[in-house]
């Protein structure tokens, strides 16, 4: 494997800056690491649904071009990414994972799209996901499944199955996903790789193709806490065509990395959630969450039990407010407009034609949370359903918050699991759903969490991530954790955990 | 139900039973930019030249409110005497229609940002207290043109094209609580309603609100029962887009629906189509069931809650209430009660005072706004406003009356020159040669020409009978094609023949 495909993003920007290497040559060996790994949907990694060759040598192009010329470049300047494809991108086609937006070209950027392009990070392409972001292993994609590069017959997690796999493969060392309920940090988790749900509001949604409204929020994913901090940087911040985004400064998550990385964490008050934990909890993730915690202790943190009671009920809420607001969401997708539109010979009604439309081009998964959430808004039931949900949603908000006034963070493993095999849960989406337990709670009380790599279960040899949940806007305490439990751990292990990950080299 | 047999008229069907009215109305606001996004809103633009992502519902735009809009809707709701909410949201409203982008409806459900207010409107001198349930803020939809079918409706058209300028541009609703007027004023109360309404909306500057032009819309619920019994069923009438329409969908639905009753039917709760030609209504939409639009708070916008000091601010801006400016203006142009229904009723209001504050005579303005251009108008059925006359037009007629170019004969040929296209008054004057003859010489030989052709009656003049003056200037008028300055004719008559 080529070195640079190894590298982290802070050291490819160092050496792109310092003329060691142009940043064409770092997106060519990073397409190059793609056209050996990824595969198609039958064979390989398949974390891309679509790659852009040429753009992506464009935008390199451009960046050493403006160092040619003298220009200051960005800390992330001409290091490669890969955009989960709920992001939109006026060059590139956008799916969301879904046949109904098969073949759309959006007219715009999302405002991350911009931003990212403004700090000179190069777009390989569009990853994987399920679709509409509702999922737990990209399973639920239209264009097939995105397989774990740590067990090829595995699941990668979902919904960002795909940016997390193509860290995990070392197609790219940046990602971007999108976290509705887990779907940053529970790939990030089953994938040994790093994963940040922002504050919700800390970064934009404008341009990221709704799932749930209320819960989605965009971060960034990577192979190093400091690397998600940079891109974190890049991406965050006010953005006035998003009316839910804080106006409010943004964390310095970049400064909280480098602090935790000298690993000394006296001081700190950390929590371990006793509602996550326990009965239905895999022992190999149960033993290296204690692990976790230990280092977490004997890195100078007071660790402490905290009980959350409203959290055993997150789950419920959030399996009627998510499909709720997807009912809302999707209802857009109406044969009208976007790519797909069936039965329209002149013979049936508008009305028809949307039937069909939306009968062909929804997934099994969007039919079902379209459903629910028909039925949960339907008056006579909106009350006992939605209403419901919300005053839960509340109690868990007030949960956190009582925790946070005796601690600074809250810890939990990530998911029950580690990465289980394709097809195992497919025809049972009350075990699929599981999986984003412990992640839930934030997504509904839109405080920020994170997912650290914490070393492989014992019976097989899988990931396990230490799930990290900070107030809201105080995401820099993730940054100070993680980095403090990653520097920790490459002592012991000699370098990241990704580093025990098989080679992959000749896969197809 | 189809009813064959005739109606009975409006005084028999009142007889029986009282009506119960609600009004629905729909304003356009005036503002620069849509709803939620930064698109203009100009009227009249090439389809779908004014969209953005967010206007038209493409995945991953977001909606912003337009602040301008929500201040508006403020004004709305303290014009209307309602309580301004504290802390409100948006909603969906979820259906599915072509020309809706995103298949909800982003408006507001249970909290609305205006709520319990009034508006005083006075019939034939009794006034009345219109009860106000709500003033709410939401978007407009995309505009569908159904092309190939007979009705202009979706059903039966080949085809339809959509336009999504208009999807986006901030609406209004404000709705009434239960109208229970006596029956023989109702129709005359609604159209009063939103007549009034229509008066406030201008006057605040929040919207033209020419309900030709769709900026203002109104529906028209409507239901009977007999005397101290509850509610009955009610119909709704949309897109009843005339002052004049009011007053007869009302009138229309009062008697259709009394024939149904009588004939022993029942009225089915739908949506009714209003047709201006034949003044009828015809059964639209049947709601077997309540439709579920599915409400629930928009999760994309955040609450707005208006601080207390902004409103009071805002309570500052407005104008004076619509019937203390009428009583003000009545008096200072000196017009009878009659006359300033007429104007008021006439929506010559606005177009009355601007001519009036260009320096023409109150009574000149009334004059040729209420006569000669409302007859041109009422034939073409369009608004005043788009008859093809401006206030300055009519100002600078009135001047040319005023400076005595022109008699009032003459002056009723330029404003019909003006309504035909013709140009401007001085233009129609200038092609039409419609210049007032006054000047001794010309006319002096008109006078002389008359006296010699009517010796007698010169006679009688001559004799003291000063009555006998109008002959000799009718035919004075007739020799000059009615160019002849009347008063200086008498004048030349007079001085030759005592």
């Amino acid at each position: 494997m080529n070195s640079l495909t190894r590298a982290k993003a802070s050291e490819l920007a160092a050496a792109i800056k310092q003329g060691e290497v142009s940043a064409v040559e770092v997106a060519q060996a990073h397409l190059d690491r793609i056209a050996e790994v990824d595969g198609t949907a039958e064979a390989g990694v398949h974390a891309f649904l679509h790659v852009d060759a040429e753009s992506a040598l464009a935008a390199a192009a451009v960046v050493d071009q403006r160092r040619a010329e003298g220009d200051e470049l960005g800390p992330l300047a001409g290091v490669p990414l890969a955009l989960k494809d709920v992001i939109v991108t006026a060059d590139m086609p956008t799916t969301a994972g879904s046949k109904i937006l098969e073949g759309w070209r959006p007219p715009y950027d999302a405002t991350i799209t911009t931003r990212m392009r403004e700090a000179g990070i190069v777009i390989l392409g569009k990853t994987n996901l399920d679709e509409f972001a509702m999922g737990s292993s990209t399973e639920n994609s239209a264009f097939g499944t995105t397989r774990n590069p740590w067990d090829l017959t595995r699941i990668p997690g979902g919904s960002g199955g795909g940016s997390a796999a193509a860290l995990a493969a070392f197609e790219a060392p940046l990602a971007i996903g999108t976290d509705t309920g887990g779907s940053i940090r529970q790939p990030a988790a089953v994938t040994g790789t790093v994963g940040i749900k922002p504050t919700y509001g800390g970064v934009s949604r404008y341009g990221l193709i709704a799932c749930a409204s209320s819960l989605d929020q965009a971060g960034p994913c990577a192979r190093t806490v400091l690397d998600a901090a940079l891109l974190h940087t890049v991406i965050a911040g006010h953005d006035p065509l998003d009316s839910t985004s804080i106006a409010q400064p943004v964390p310095d998550v970049v400064g909280a990395a480098r602090r935790g990385a000298e690993g000394d964490l006296t001081g700190l008050r950390v929590g371990v959630v006793k509602e996550l934990g326990g009965e239905g909890y895999q022992a190999g993730v149960e033993a290296r969450f204690n692990d976790a915690v230990a280092l977490l202790s004997k890195l100078g943190a007071e660790v402490v039990e905290v009980s959350c009671p409203h959290f055993t009920y997150g789950l419920a809420a959030y399996y009627l407010i998510l499909p709720s607001e997807v009912s809302s969401n999707l209802a857009r997708f109406d044969a009208m407009r976007y790519g797909l539109r069936v039965g329209d010979d002149g013979s049936r009604s508008a009305e028809e034609v949307m039937s069909l439309t939306r009968g062909a081009g929804f997934g099994a998964e969007a039919k079902r949370r379209i459903m629910l959430g028909t039925y949960a808004l339907s008056s006579g039931y909106y009350d006992a359903y939605y209403g419901q949900a919300q005053k839960v949603r509340t109690l868990i908000a007030r949960d956190f918050e009582a925790a946070f006034a005796q601690v600074d963070v809250l810890v939990s493993p990530t998911t029950p699991t580690t990465a289980f095999p394709i097809g195992e849960k497919v025809d049972d989406p009350l075990a699929m759903y599981m999986n984003d337990l412990c992640t839930i709670p934030s997504n509904l009380a839109g405080n920020a969490s994170a997912s650290f790599p914490v070393g492989l279960a014992d019976e097989d040899g899988l990931p396990v991530g230490l799930h990290v949940m900070a107030p809201v806007l105080a995401d820099d305490r993730l940054y100070l954790v993680g980095a403090a439990v990653e520097s920790a751990y490459a002592a012991q292990w000699g370098g990241t955990l990704l580093e025990q990950a098989p080679a992959l080299e000749g896969i197809h | 139900m189809t009813v064959t047999t005739a109606l009975p008229s409006f005084d028999e069907a009142i007889a029986t039973y009282e009506p119960v009215m609600g009004m629905e109305v729909h304003v356009e606001l005036g503002t620069a930019t849509k709803m939620f996004c930064g698109c203009s809103t100009a009227f009249g633009a090439e389809p779908n030249s004014q969209t953005c992502p967010t206007c038209l519902g493409l995945p991953g735009s977001l909606p912003v409110v337009n602040k301008i809009a929500v201040e508006s809707a403020i004004r709305i709701g303290l014009a209307l005497n309602c309580s301004i909410a504290e802390w409100c949201r948006f909603a969906r409203k979820n259906y599915f229609y072509p020309d809706m982008p995103k298949n909800f409806q982003t408006s507001q459900y249970d909290e609305p940002i205006a709520f319990d207010g009034y508006m005083d409107v006075t019939v034939d001198g009794v006034e009345y207290r219109i009860g106000i349930e709500r003033a709410h803020m939401e978007e407009d939809t995309g505009k569908s043109l159904h092309v190939g079918g007979a009705t202009g409706r979706i059903h039966g058209a080949s085809h339809s094209l959509l336009d999504y300028n208009r999807s986006g541009i901030p609406l209004i609703e404000i709705v009434t609580k239960p109208i229970e007027v006596p029956a023989e004023v109702a129709p005359a109360v609604a159209r009063a309603y939103v007549t009034e309404l229509r008066e406030l909306i201008r006057a605040l500057g929040v919207s033209e609100a020419r309900m030709e032009l769709g900026q203002m819309r109104c529906d028209a619920n409507v239901s009977l029962r007999l005397p101290d019994a509850p509610f009955g069923t009610r119909t709704e009438t949309k897109n009843v887009n005339s002052l004049r329409s009011v007053e007869r969908a009302v009138t229309y639905e009062i008697r259709r629906q009394a024939a149904v009753i009588s004939s022993g039917g029942t009225i089915v709760q739908e949506t009714r189509h209003w047709h201006e030609d034949t003044g009828e209504t015809t059964s639209g939409r049947v709601k077997e069931e309540a439709e579920d639009y599915r409400y629930f708070p928009e999760p994309d916008l955040v609450p707005i809650a208006p601080a207390r000091e902004w409103v009071d601010e805002l309570r500052a801006t407005l104008p004076e209430p619509p019937a203390v400016r009428r009583a003000r203006l009545q008096e200072a142009w000196g017009f009878t009660d009659l006359e300033m229904r007429d104007v008021v009723n006439a929506g010559a209001l606005s177009l009355v005072f601007d001519t009036v504050a260009e320096g023409a005579s109150a009574g000149g303005a009334k004059k040729w706004w209420l006569g000669e251009v409302a007859r041109v108008a009422n034939e073409r059925g369009v608004s005043l406003e788009d008859a093809g006359i401006s206030v300055a037009d009519v100002t600078r007629v009135e001047a040319l009356i005023a400076e005595g170019s022109l008699n009032d004969k003459l002056a009723r040929q330029v404003v019909e020159g003006v309504l035909a296209g013709e140009g401007t008054p001085d233009e129609v004057v200038a092609a039409r040669g419609l210049v007032l003859v006054n000047d001794d010489a010309a006319l002096g030989a008109a006078v002389d020409d008359a006296i010699a052709a009517q010796p007698d009656v010169a006679e009688k003049i001559r004799g003291g009978n000063l009555g006998a003056v109008g002959a000799l200037i009718g035919a004075i008028m007739k020799a000059t094609k009615g160019q002849a300055d009347a008063k200086r004719a008498r004048a030349l008559i007079l001085e030759r023949l005592q």
